[in-house]
């Protein structure tokens, strides 16, 4: 099984707006052609009980991702984490970040393949 | 890439992204070309933010299709065949093909069309004042985006106001002075990457970080309506009924801040029963000045003269009513009953009782009494709202009755309220609502022509614009005279802005001659005789004052021969007018922010700049202090000087005076046959992160995000008529269809349909009949011009009539 780098992307996907910065921030960088990214932007909408519904957008890593190691070895933020609307992205060491996770729902911890 | 890599700092302001900007970006150069884009993490407006649209700039900027040479048409009208031409040979053409028809037809006889996007106002106006021409048009019917709205309030209150995300605050949100609202409503907004009013749309999400509720109004499950404490699913085009209804709650249950309404409304002033007039000072003295207005005091148990000059009560000590029905002599001896305001205001708002309200918004009683509540108790709280306020012919009492909500609740111009906003140092480019601007017409004189400034109030006292839809029929009926020419730029109306799309390539194709001012060819540029290659934002020099902070746009990179829409204006308006009195685009800056104390060249080094503390376009509370009037007395810029309740400028334009709500015109209960034929609620315009209206198309970062164009349907809806997500549909109504591809999703309530807008295909042909594929699927063929309010304002954008059935195998086949 292949290491993880130790370092992983927090998302609070309770503000991510579907706004897809990420998204083209990570092409952009990295000069992906369009259908290809470090990160794409998913639409969920989840259906719950009476008839109500909760719209979620997820931004996924894909196997693109490589932590933005060029930009963090210069001590700048990753391009997705820089750029995002919503503020909504941190990166960080897993440790630091999985205790981040415990202060508030609606969070994922990804560990990309980087 | 660190090599040989220049970093120029610069504002957004559209082309490019497209949106009225105000990001600070930071663009690398190198060898002269943008390699990359990032924002800005020093600036205030976006802290280091940045939208798709904007970081997708350098597929934009170097795009193979990017137009970057002036063209000459050689073959039939739209038949895609060009020829390019210099600078000096397009100039020399304009300037005679354009002189011609203004010797012999009159400078009026050229339209100046402009659409929502880039820089444009202050340039296009640049251009046709100096041409000679008063008829310079936003081409949406009723003009409906955002200038209504900027009319009505200043009908109400004499300024504009926006909501207060700390804007004004360098330091932002750590700033003692500001306050985070308790609540915010959100009033027909969406998030993606739109950023409306001049307000970053994300600062609300930096709110509710920061503890901010959020009352969400929209049919639609948006972003904000999923995470909101209340949601109001109305019906589109029902806003006026449900403020009536908010301010319905809050009047009677007592929750409106009672001292603002006396000290700075007009409510105590008296209303004629016999005429339903405000009673004035020359009712009851024969030299009263008809100026003046007139209240009960209660403790002389007289009338009182409000002099509204010296915004004050002729005699001191005056208590005047606020409530009840009293008696006054006029001059010539007649006894005649009179009301206050606030009792004329209270009788029209409990006209709308929550249980009136919910039937008519399709809203629960309860969740409406909620939101109300909530709004009214909150403290600050603000209101932000979007398009679809405009997007309605009641735009005007809908939008009186939404701001007596932030004045009652006393929310006006406070920390984390709805602030008042101005341009930045009171530096105007062109006459907007409520501001006179640098570049002005010669003479009033030549503004007489302006097509539907006599017959529309709002048209000769804020809008100083064309009326599109009379517009539109005088190119048909040359009544009372001939249109002949037109100068479109930042403007689609035969993809984007245009309603009833097919009349206005009829309507092109008549005209003489056509310049289209574009950064690609679109379906609209194709029926020009010139075309002439605009500048994005990264390829110009330019100054943003709307509304804070006061920034430059300074230029990065050419990109071939194009040039920014001011220098193209600049050129050209030296050609047509003798007296043109600026040297060069700097001086004309120089003078557009002067107010400032700031040159171009001094605003270039510092970046942005905020107007301190006690300049009249720095919040807060400057009705008190006097800052918002030329005379430096407290209250507003209105006739009485007092927020306006019952508004004056109405009553002088023969209009309601009150805030009231009135059916559109074609909804299921305004037309129950219809509704029959056409069994759905048709609304579009939803926002896209991926595009500015019709815009970006051809920029690959952007297109995969939203490939196609798409129509939104409820699954339940979407199985009774048979159509499984991702199936080719037409959506048709009295007036035509278009084919979308239906998204079928549970944000869409089960009555209502969301179609995109703007759409066509830059990979499509673009000569006729093709125009890159824009009648296939451009959703403005289902709306009519010509069906704006009785102050000639709104549009029935929002809320039509369709029906849907699925697109048969060999009609689907274009663009499946
Ligand atoms: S961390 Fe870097 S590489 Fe990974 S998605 Fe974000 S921008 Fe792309
Ligand atoms: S940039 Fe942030 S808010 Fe926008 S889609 Fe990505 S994660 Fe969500
Ligand atoms: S749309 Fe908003 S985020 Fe994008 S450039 Fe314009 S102002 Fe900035």
């Amino acid at each position: 099984m292949p290491k993880s780098s130790g370092y992983g992307l927090l998302i609070d996907y309770e503000y991510c707006t579907g706004c897809y910065s990420c998204q083209v921030a990570c092409a952009q960088e990295y000069r992906w052609p369009a259908g290809m990214s470090g990160i794409r932007v998913i639409e969920v909408v989840e259906r719950l009980p009476k008839d109500r519904e909760y719209l979620v957008y997820l931004p996924f890593p894909t196997e693109l991702c490589i932590l933005c190691a060029p930009r963090t070895k210069k001590g700048l933020e990753p391009s997705c984490v820089k750029h995002c609307m919503a503020a909504c992205i941190k990166y960080g060491k897993i440790e630091d970040l999985a205790k981040e996770m415990g202060k508030k729902p609606r969070m994922v911890l990804w560990s990309p393949r980087a | 890439m660190t090599e040989n890599l220049e970093v120029v700092r610069t504002t957004t302001w559209s082309a490019g992204p497209g949106c009225h900007g105000g990001c600070g970006v930071l663009a690398y150069i190198k060898d002269g070309k943008l390699v990359k884009i990032e924002g800005d993490p020093e600036h205030p407006w976006n802290q280091g933010r940045l939208c798709a649209r904007c970081l997708a700039m350098t597929q934009y900027v170097t795009h193979t299709e990017r137009l970057t040479h002036p063209l000459k048409r050689i073959g039939q009208r739209g038949e895609g065949k060009w020829q390019q031409i210099s600078w000096d040979e397009a100039f020399d053409l304009i300037e005679k093909k354009l002189g011609k028809i203004r010797d012999e037809f009159g400078p009026e006889s050229v339209i100046f069309s402009m659409g929502t996007g880039r820089d444009i106002g202050p340039w296009i106006c640049l251009l046709a004042y100096a041409y000679g021409s008063p008829n310079v048009m936003f081409a949406l019917s009723g003009i409906a985006c955002y200038s209504p709205r900027i009319a009505a309030v200043d009908t109400v209150q004499g300024d504009y106001c926006v909501l207060d995300a700390s804007q004004w605050l360098p330091a932002r949100y750590e700033d003692p002075r500001y306050k985070v609202p308790e609540c915010i409503i959100v009033w027909g907004y969406n998030i993606p990457a739109s950023c409306p009013d001049n307000v970053f749309g994300h600062w609300i999400i930096d709110l509710m970080k920061r503890g901010t509720k959020i009352i969400a109004i929209d049919p639609r499950l948006t972003w904000f309506a999923s995470r909101a404490e209340v949601w109001l699913r109305l019906r589109p085009g029902t806003d006026g009924a449900l403020a009536m209804g908010f301010l319905n709650v809050i009047i009677n249950e007592g929750l409106y801040d009672r001292e603002f309404v006396e000290k700075w409304t007009n409510s105590s002033h008296l209303v004629r029963s016999d005429t339903g007039k405000l009673l004035r000072e020359s009712d009851l003295a024969k030299d009263g000045s008809p100026d003046n207005f007139v209240a009960w005091d209660t403790k002389r148990g007289a009338p009182v003269v409000w002099d509204s000059s010296n915004v004050e009560y002729r005699l001191s000590d005056v208590q005047p009513a606020l409530e009840g029905s009293y008696e006054v002599n006029l001059f010539d001896g007649t006894r005649i009953p009179v009301k206050t305001v606030w009792s004329v205001f209270c009788e029209e708002v409990n006209r709308y009782p929550v249980e009136r309200v919910s039937e008519i918004t399709w809203v629960p009683k309860d969740d409406i009494i909620k939101a109300a509540r909530l709004y009214a108790r909150s403290k600050p709280a603000s209101i932000h709202w979007g398009v679809p306020i405009d997007m309605t012919p009641a735009i005007t009492p809908t939008v009186q009755a939404i701001a007596a909500l932030w004045c009652i609740t006393g929310n006006l111009d406070v920390p984390g309220g709805n602030v008042i906003s101005r341009f930045a140092f009171d530096a105007v480019a062109y006459a907007l609502p409520g501001a006179k601007g640098v570049i002005k017409l010669k003479s009033k004189e030549a503004d007489k022509k302006r097509i539907g400034a006599s017959r529309y109030g709002p048209l000769n006292r804020f809008i100083w614009r064309a009326h599109t839809d009379l517009a539109l029929e005088q190119i048909f009926t040359e009544e009372p005279y001939p249109i002949k020419g037109m100068w479109i730029q930042t403007c689609n109306p035969v993809a984007g802005i245009g309603l009833d799309p097919k009349k206005w390539v009829e309507a092109i194709k008549k005209l003489d001659f056509v310049v289209a001012v574009d950064l690609f060819m679109t379906p609209t540029t194709q029926l020009a005789d010139v075309v002439l290659p605009a500048a994005t934002f990264l390829e110009k020099d330019g100054i943003r004052s709307w509304w804070v902070p006061l920034q430059s746009i300074n230029k990065a990179i050419s990109v071939g021969e194009c040039k920014p829409d001011v220098e193209i204006n600049f050129e050209l308006a030296k050609r047509f007018d003798p007296d043109f009195r600026w040297k060069d685009i700097h001086e004309l800056f120089d003078e557009i922010i002067k107010p400032s104390g700031m040159t171009f060249k001094e605003l270039q080094e510092k970046g942005w700049a905020f107007p301190p503390e006690g300049h009249p376009s720095a919040p807060y509370h400057r009705f008190e202090k006097g800052l918002l009037r030329p005379d430096r007395k407290p209250g507003f810029q209105t006739p009485s000087g007092k927020v306006e309740l019952y508004s004056s400028i109405r009553e002088e334009w023969g209009l309601e005076p009150v805030a009231h709500y009135e059916e559109p015109p074609f909804t299921p209960i305004s037309q129950p046959e219809l509704y029959k034929k056409y069994p759905l609620i048709l609304s579009t315009g939803r926002r896209s992160p991926a595009y500015f209206h019709s815009e970006h198309r051809n920029i690959p970062w952007l297109r995969e995000i939203e490939p196609d164009p798409l129509v939104e349907i409820h699954p339940d809806t979407a199985e009774s008529l048979h159509i499984g997500d991702g199936e080719w549909v037409w959506v048709e109504n009295w007036m035509g269809r278009c084919k979308l591809k239906a998204k079928v999703t549970p944000i869409v309530p089960r009555w209502m349909v969301m179609a995109t807008h703007g759409w066509w295909f830059p990979e499509k042909p673009a000569q006729e009949p093709h125009l890159f594929g824009v009648m296939e699927s451009n959703v403005n063929q289902l709306i009519p011009m010509g069906f704006t309010g009785k102050d000639g304002l709104g549009a029935p954008i929002k809320h039509l009539l369709c029906r849907l059935y699925k697109v048969s195998g060999s009609e689907g086949t274009e663009n499946a």
